[in-house]
């Protein structure tokens, strides 16, 4: 069970009160009418499904009903950030990759279903994972 | 190969079981053959019997990154069936229904198809049209069905609740005689043994981490046993058939979700034929052995990890207890999961990709254990010649920009 961290009530709540909704980022082409099928298709159709960090859109659709982001693993299934519509997430694949160079160890290896929360906000990680 | 007969059955007795031969080779793999297939699943290994027996191609290999069968194809509820309402599916379908009809025979293995038929329950008017559009589809395309009222199915299935007390009451149903359940394992074996024996080698443990690929053709694959040389490659991977496509270079329709299955204490037989609902989503079967195989839902965001979440398999058992109040004491005995590769319109992708030599078998979702034969057999004749099958050409990655979907979200629409 995902224990997830909504950036709007700012908590975390059980997985059931949200739903997942697919890729995150997607941009719709800005003038449909004049796009080619191959890119019409490509936006309808084809998805990043990484094995791996997943950017994906939520919905706190019970709770708050407001739309955000998570940032997640898809193997290990650890959530590493949410943050609201609008932003950029701070932990990519590539920002993940250049601190396992620097540090040596593999980053998000770690949890089993663990919980999300604010990387820079310690004192939630650490409630969460007690 | 050693043939199984009633009487080798009796020969072995006398010796105590102690000299059957072993099903396959453990072969050492060769530095090229004319066809790899990724992925030693179900439609892996039919399609490397296919292409041995049926094309004479036998200098193949199937390279499988853990044990046979230990994908989908041994975590699946075993439902076959093949009312599918687009003629293209429904054709497809049905093309794997008859090769199931004869294929304990044609590969000397008992793969236990019980064609215990198949009912899909409708619990609103909608349900009820959509069920009597399809069954007429399936008609007109010569496969069987018909469709029952409440009173019809509570005469197949006693134990089902059937009273208007019930919260999404049954109104009818379709009924497939000719559909039923396998036993999944046995259908990878048996392909396995059966490709084995005509020379196809099977490499377990065998990763593929890469593609070899010069001027946008590709010339073999990249092993953790070493580089295996192949002008024509067949990727049957599943819910990892995207992470091949990625190393290949571009991109599919599809996205990886768990999917996960359920299996009850060992019972008497109570239940001898296979109910479906998409309306309160569950799916039942009793097995052989006595357990009830209870199929749930996807869970909805992508992963990889072979397991399901626990609110699925809650709100699963929530529907099947709706339907049987009389399982509502019956205790779980393993649950488990596996990766689904679905796609958009529910229907599978059998294709020619922007690699030349280079094909995919994927996208069959949550439920492609059904289509195993028949997806084995045009792939093997799409590999073979170059080009796609007739029953495999509307299933093309042409059709996400074509537009020309074969949308069976109707038929498939409960994972089975
Ligand atoms: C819980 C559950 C219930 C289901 N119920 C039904 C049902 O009732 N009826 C039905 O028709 N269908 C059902 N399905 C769907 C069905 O199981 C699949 O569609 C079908 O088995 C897919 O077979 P496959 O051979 O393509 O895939 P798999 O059996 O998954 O085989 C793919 C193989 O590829 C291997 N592989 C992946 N990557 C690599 C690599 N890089 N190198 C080497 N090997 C690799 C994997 O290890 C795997 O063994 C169900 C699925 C699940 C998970
Ligand atoms: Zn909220």
């Amino acid at each position: 069970m995902f224990h997830i961290y909504c950036p709007y009530c700012e908590e975390h709540r059980e997985e059931e009160e949200f739903h997942p909704r697919g890729q995150a980022h997607l941009q719709r082409p800005a003038d449909p009418e004049n796009c080619s099928d191959k890119e019409w298709g490509d936006y309808l159709f084809f998805r990043d499904n990484p094995r791996g960090i997943h950017h994906e859109l939520w919905v706190h659709s019970v709770g708050c009903r407001k739309f955000f982001n998570i940032t997640r693993h898809t193997a290990n299934y650890e959530i590493l950030e949410t943050y609201k519509m609008g932003e950029r997430p701070s932990i990519t694949a590539e920002t993940l990759a250049a601190d396992e160079r620097q540090s040596g160890v593999q980053a998000a290896s770690g949890g089993w279903q663990t919980v999300g929360a604010r990387p820079e906000d310690e004192a939630l990680n650490t409630e969460a994972r007690a | 190969m050693q043939r199984y007969s009633g009487f080798g059955l009796v020969k072995h007795a006398l010796n105590h079981h102690e000299n059957w031969q072993r099903q396959w080779r453990n072969p050492t793999p060769k530095k090229q053959y004319d066809i790899v297939i990724v992925g030693g699943g179900g439609h892996g290994l039919a399609t490397a019997y296919y292409l041995a027996k049926v094309h004479n191609i036998t200098n193949v290999a199937v390279i499988e990154k853990g044990w046979l069968g230990g994908g989908n194809t041994a975590r699946n509820t075993t439902i076959v069936r093949s009312n599918y309402l687009w003629d293209e599916a429904a054709a497809l379908f049905e093309h794997s229904m008859k090769l199931w009809e004869g294929l304990s025979q044609d590969i000397n293995y008992n793969v236990m198809f019980s064609q215990r038929g198949v009912l899909n329950l409708g619990h609103t008017l909608q349900d009820m049209r959509d069920i009597q559009r399809r069954v007429n589809a399936n008609r007109l395309n010569g496969i069987d069905g018909e469709v029952l009222d409440a009173k019809g199915v509570q005469e197949i299935v006693p134990i089902l609740d059937c009273s208007s007390r019930a919260r999404y009451p049954v109104l009818g149903a379709s009924w497939q005689p000719r559909g039923g359940v396998a036993r999944h394992d046995a259908v990878a074996w048996g392909y396995a043994r059966a490709a084995d024996a005509l020379g196809v080698d099977l490499l377990q443990n065998t990763e593929v981490t890469g593609f070899k690929i010069r001027d946008g053709r590709v010339y073999g694959v990249h092993t953790n046993r070493g580089d295996i040389e192949a002008k024509t490659v067949g990727c049957v991977a599943a819910g990892n058939s995207g992470v091949l496509a990625k190393m290949a270079g571009f991109k599919l329709p599809l996205e990886s979700h768990p999917l996960q299955a359920l299996v009850s204490e060992p019972l008497k037989p109570v239940l001898d034929t296979v109910v479906m609902s998409n309306h309160v989503h569950g799916y039942i079967s009793q097995s052989d052995k006595g357990d009830l195989v209870i199929g749930a839902g996807i869970d909805g965001y992508v992963g990889y990890g072979q397991r399901g979440s626990y609110p699925t398999v809650e709100h699963t058992l929530q529907a099947i207890v709706e339907m049987f109040p009389i399982f509502s004491r019956v205790r779980m005995n393993r649950q488990w999961g596996g990766i689904v590769d679905t796609c958009p319109d529910a229907s599978p992708i059998l294709s020619a990709t922007p690699v030349k030599g280079m094909f995919f078998n994927c996208g069959w979702g949550t439920g492609g254990f059904k289509a195993t034969p028949g997806s084995g057999h045009v792939f093997a004749a799409t590999l073979a010649k170059g080009e796609a099958h007739p029953l495999a050409a509307p299933f093309s990655i042409d059709r996400f920009h074509t537009g020309a979907l074969v949308d069976e979200h109707g038929a498939a629409g409960v994972a089975h």
